[in-house]
């Protein structure tokens, strides 16, 4: 039999297969080279960036959950400049689509940083993040608010071309009303969700388990929250979605894509099996095969 | 670093809460050194969720394309307790060898005079490993400290008189050697400008930390944190340092004492 075709557009940015590995999951991609084969990728989204260097929030920085994990790490970066110049090199190495996370304290810095890398060589997409649920000022107003976030994706898609992914934040009361801001902004696709607001206690030191106290949740905890909004988004959006939130396996991933992604990506799974990503990969192929559906883009619901 | 189902070879409950695993990896043992760990995946199931840290007790690879690796582990929650729970012939998940270990003489400098090694509780897991690369390769005298809060939860010391290393006994409760902590100890030692390593809790680390800087002496300490991923991609578990954030797992679990910015 024929192999079926996995190849996924995202908003003009084409890749091999709809498998990203995500943001903050996979360091600048060099950390789990030995294991991990970057060229089978679909995409690599890099580590959030921010303008100048970050040191991030103090420790824990992370407590496992059930069925989950708490990150409160900040946004810990290198800054745009170091990134360019030491860890993307190393990255262009590669035949896959390089996609980098930008957050900024405000409207404008998002629209600096884009307007840095636009043109570098090896860049291949901006993801926007205006969800990330740590730092009060690298983002979680912006996703939050619906003119905010209008103004966020403006400034960055009046400096560059490159396809924009606006990660969208599930710590909303209605997700599509920012979803629609971002599309009417400018936005080529969605990357849904970020991780989940969420706290643990420890009852023994009667302290809050990570430093920052609250942190975001991530895991195969949230994948039901994830798929519901995902398919919330779909009905109302016209815009490729990358689905994540909680995927483990291939069969997390097709949930996905029949909720409405066009693309999936794989974040907390490497960390418990580094090769999570790759047999994603691998899965959807052989449900594809089982199924006789020649091409992923005409999977549906 | 290598990803693989390995196989239990033996795994033996010293005392309720102390087992010790043996697993089949001549690749793993074929690279590892002393002070690095293995990343172990607990469960296939969602729980427990993340991977768990085990410092590497002992190697065995003597002969070719042969080779065996061991843990030491205290059960202390719920990872440790379903790890206690696997059987002999089973596989297990395992990434390794990651980190980076003691380092042996600095800048190409041999040690001359011998090593200090001091462990606490569980702690002293890696330093077995440590103290027979010390022995048997280095051909140096070693001291050990070992410190516990009862005689039933000293750990090791066979091991090491077998390796031909000095030992030094502290019990918190007194029932065995030094009646106090393995700290008290520290002065008895003779030569004094021995390097030390050590493993064991925060605080008999930040002990040592502050007066090995006192004295100027040489100090590593392995230390312990959560982490999830375990090769510098979360950045989970970041540790302050002189030099800003560093991750244990990653550019660790062995620190130089000086470099670390010890919490109150």
């Amino acid at each position: 039999m024929i192999k079926p075709n996995l190849e996924a557009n995202i908003g003009g940015l084409r890749m091999k297969n709809p498998v990203m590995v995500a943001s903050g999951t996979f360091g600048y991609g060099e950390e789990y080279g030995d294991l991990v084969d970057l060229n089978r990728l679909g995409a690599v989204v890099v580590k959030g960036i921010t303008l100048e260097p970050k040191e991030g929030c103090p420790p824990p920085r992370i407590v496992e959950t059930s069925c989950g994990m708490l990150n409160a790490v900040g946004l810990e970066n290198v800054g745009v400049k170091a990134f360019i110049k030491e860890r993307l090199p190393h990255l262009r190495g590669f035949d896959v689509p390089i996609i980098v996370n930008i957050n900024g304290k405000d409207a404008k810095e998002y629209g600096v940083l884009a307007k840095i890398l636009d043109g570098v060589e090896g860049i291949s997409g901006l993801e926007v993040n205006i969800s990330c649920p740590n730092v009060k000022a690298g983002g979680i107003y912006f996703g939050q608010d619906q003119a905010a976030t209008y103004e966020v994706v403006t400034r960055v898609r009046e400096v560059t071309n490159l396809p924009l992914i606006v990660k969208l934040t599930p710590n909303v009361t209605d997700i599509t009303l920012i979803a629609k801001e971002a599309a009417r902004a400018g936005a080529d696709g969605l990357s849904l969700i970020n991780t989940i607001l969420g706290m643990a206690i420890d009852i023994h030191t009667r302290r809050p388990k990570l430093a920052n106290i609250t942190g975001g949740l991530s895991g195969p905890a949230i994948k039901p929250i994830a798929l519901r909004m995902v398919w919330q988004v779909a009905q109302v959006v016209d815009l490729p979605i990358v689905g994540q939130g909680g995927i483990m396996t291939a069969e997390d991933a097709i949930e996905f894509i029949l909720a409405g992604a066009k693309a999936i990506a794989v974040g907390t799974a490497t960390f418990v099996n580094p090769k999570a990503s790759i047999e994603i990969i691998e899965g959807i192929e052989e449900y594809l095969l089982r199924e006789g559906i020649e091409d992923i883009n005409a999977l549906r619901m | 670093m290598i990803l693989s189902q390995i196989k239990v070879l033996d795994h033996q409950e010293i005392t309720p809460s102390y087992h010790r695993m043996v697993l089949e990896s001549p690749a793993i043992a074929r690279g590892a050194q002393p002070g690095q760990f293995l990343h172990i995946r607990i469960s296939d199931r969602h729980e427990p969720f993340l991977r768990r840290p085990f410092s590497i007790h002992r190697v065995r690879r003597e002969k070719e394309g042969q080779g065996e690796i061991e843990i030491l582990y205290e059960v202390v929650g719920r990872g440790t307790e379903f790890l206690s729970k696997r059987q002999q012939g089973e596989y297990l998940d395992i990434l390794g060898p990651l980190g980076n270990g003691f380092r042996i003489g600095s800048e190409g400098r041999r040690i001359e005079k011998g090593a200090l090694l001091i462990g606490g509780g569980i702690g002293v897991a890696p330093l077995v490993f440590l103290c027979e690369e010390l022995i048997t390769n280095h051909q140096l005298p070693v001291t050990v400290l070992l410190g516990a809060k009862s005689q039933d939860n000293l750990l090791c010391e066979e091991d090491f008189r077998k390796l031909g290393a000095l030992i030094k006994i502290a019990t918190e409760d007194g029932s065995c050697g030094h009646h106090g902590l393995v700290t008290d100890l520290l002065p008895t030692v003779s030569p004094p400008s021995s390097p030390i390593y050590t493993c064991g809790p925060y605080p008999m680390l930040k002990a040592i930390a502050r007066a090995t800087q006192e004295y100027h002496l040489s100090c590593q300490v392995s230390l312990e944190a959560h982490m999830a991923c375990g090769v510098g991609a979360c950045l989970g578990c970041g540790l302050k340092t002189r030099q800003g954030y560093k991750y244990v797992c990653k550019d660790g679990p062995v620190f130089d004492a000086c470099e670390v910015i010890w919490d109150d």
